[in-house]
C-alpha cells in the first residue's frame, strides 16, 4: 500500500553527538541510523567522527572503526569485506549500496546512513529480510530436470553465455529495497532480486520447468508491479540488469501467449 | 511453486512492532524515478484535464449557463495558464510513454540510454509545448 509518511514509531528523532576523537587531523563525520529493540524510543540519528588518518579507505571500515573505538553498541552486518557476501548492503548517501565497496572519498561532505529502505529494523542498520529470502525461495532457485540423470547434463559454452549478468547476484536486496514499487507492494510484487534470479533459471538451458516459472510470475502483481523505475539496476553493487532482466521476463510471458 | 508466506511473528516477540526504515525521504532522487513519478502525476492529471476540456467543449456548444460555469477555460488568464499547462502534460505523457514502450521491449536500459530518455522526456515535453505556443502565437 502506498503510504508516503513514517508510522508514528518510525518516526526518526535528533540522536546523539558523540565527541569527536582526541589529537585527530583529518576527520570524517557520519551520521548513523540508530534504533534499539529493547527500548521504547523512537528510532534517532547519531553523530560520529571518525579519524581517517587512522581508518581503512572503505565506508565499512568507518563503521568498524566508530564500533571498535567510539560506541560498540552500533549494530551491522558485515562479512567478506570485498563485495560478495552481500551482508553490509545498506542506505548509503542515498543510495543503496555495499558499505565494503563504497570509498568514503567517493561521498562528498557528510557520509549518512540508513538501514536498507522501508523494511522492518531489527536493529540499527540490520533489516529484516525474512519476507525478501522467502521470496527468493518462492522462485525455486533451483534446477528443475527429473530425478536420476542417466549421464551429465551438459551445457553448451554459448549456452552458458546467457547466465552471464545472472548468477553473479549475490542476495545483498539493494536491488528490490531501492524499488518505490516494492517498497508499496512487497508483500505481493517479487521484486527485482526474486525476479532476475526467476530469470536466471529460465535462462538455463538445462531447466525444464520454464512453463512452470512463468505461470508463477506471469501475474499482475508478482511481475507487473514493476513499472520501469530503474532503481533497481542503478543500485546493484554487483552491477547486474534486474529492470532487463524483469522486461525480458515480461517480454517472453507476453510471446508465449 | 508455492505463494510466500508472510513473516513469522511467532519465533520473534519484536516482529510486530519493529520500526520501518525510511525510504522516500532518504532516497536519493534519480532521473529515472522523478519521470515515472512525473508519469504517474500527468496521467491522473490528464484524466481530470480530459473532463474539464470536455465541459468547456459543451459548454462552448451549448452556450448559456454551461458556457458561464466552463467557459472561464478558454478566456480567463487562469484557463488560459491551466491549458498550457495540460498541452504540457498531454507532451510529457505522451513521450513518456513512448520511453516506456522502448523499455518494455527491452530497449535503451543501458546507462546512457536510460539517462538519455528520461532527460528526453523532460525536455522533449517542455520544448514541444513551448513550440506548440509559438505556433498558435503566431497562428494568431
Amino acid at each position: 500500500m502506498v503510504e508516503f509518511t513514517l508510522p508514528k514509531n518510525s518516526v526518526i528523532a535528533e540522536g546523539k553527538i558523540w565527541p569527536k576523537p582526541e589529537g585527530a587531523t583529518a576527520l570524517r563525520e557520519f551520521r548513523i541510523y540508530r534504533y534499539n529493540p529493547d527500548s521504547d524510543a523512537n528510532p534517532r540519528i547519531d553523530t560520529y567522527y571518525v579519524d581517517t588518518q587512522d581508518c581503512g579507505p572503505m565506508v565499512l571500515d568507518g563503521v568498524i572503526w566508530i564500533k571498535n573505538h567510539i560506541d560498540p553498541t552500533l549494530t551491522f552486518r558485515r562479512s567478506c569485506r570485498e563485495g560478495i557476501c552481500g551482508s553490509c548492503s545498506m542506505n548509503i548517501d542515498g543510495v543503496n549500496t555495499l558499505a565494503c565497496t563504497r570509498g568514503m572519498d567517493e561521498i562528498e561532505g557528510v557520509i549518512r546512513l540508513y538501514p536498507l529502505p522501508h523494511m522492518g529494523v531489527v536493529k540499527d542498520l540490520v533489516p529484516d529480510l525474512t519476507i525478501f529470502y522467502e521470496q527468493h525461495a518462492a522462485i525455486e532457485p533451483w534446477l528443475h530436470a527429473g530425478a536420476d540423470p542417466e549421464k551429465e547434463r551438459l551445457q553448451s559454452p554459448q549456452d552458458r553465455a546467457k547466465l552471464d549478468g545472472l548468477y553473479e547476484c549475490i542476495l545483498c536486496a539493494c536491488c528490490s529495497t531501492s524499488c518505490p514499487s516494492y517498497w508499496w507492494n512487497s508483500d505481493r510484487y517479487l521484486g527485482p532480486a526474486a525476479l532476475l534470479q526467476a530469470h536466471r533459471w529460465i535462462s538455463d538451458s538445462r531447466d525444464e520447468a520454464t512453463d512452470e516459472r512463468l505461470d508463477y510470475v506471469d501475474d499482475t502483481f508478482r511481475l507487473y508491479r514493476c513499472h520501469t523505475i530503474m532503481n533497481c539496476t542503478k543500485a546493484c553493487p554487483k552491477h547486474l540488469e534486474p529492470a532487463k532482466a524483469i522486461a525480458d521476463l515480461k517480454n517472453r510471458a507476453i510471446a508465449r501467449a | 511453486m508455492d505463494s510466500s508466506g508472510s513473516a513469522n511473528a511467532d519465533s520473534d516477540p519484536h516482529g510486530a512492532q519493529r520500526p520501518l526504515s525510511p525510504h522516500l525521504s532518504v532516497y536519493r532522487p534519480m532521473m529515472t524515478m522523478m519521470m515515472s513519478i512525473a508519469h504517474r502525476i500527468t496521467g491522473a492529471g490528464l484524466y481530470v484535464a480530459m473532463a474539464l476540456l470536455t465541459l468547456l467543449f459543451i459548454g462552448v456548444g451549448m452556450g448559456g449557463a454551461f458556457y458561464a460555469a466552463f467557459g472561464w477555460l478558454g478566456s480567463s488568464a487562469i484557463g488560459g495558464l491551466l491549458v498550457f499547462l495540460i498541452t504540457w502534460a498531454i507532451y510529457h505523457h505522451l513521450l513518456g510513454g513512448v520511453r516506456h514502450f522502448l523499455w518494455d521491449r527491452g530497449l535503451y536500459m543501458d546507462p546512457k540510454g536510460r539517462e538519455a530518455l528520461a532527460i528526453g522526456t523532460l525536455v522533449g515535453g517542455v520544448g514541444l509545448t513551448v513550440l506548440t505556443w509559438i505556433a498558435k502565437s503566431l497562428a494568431g
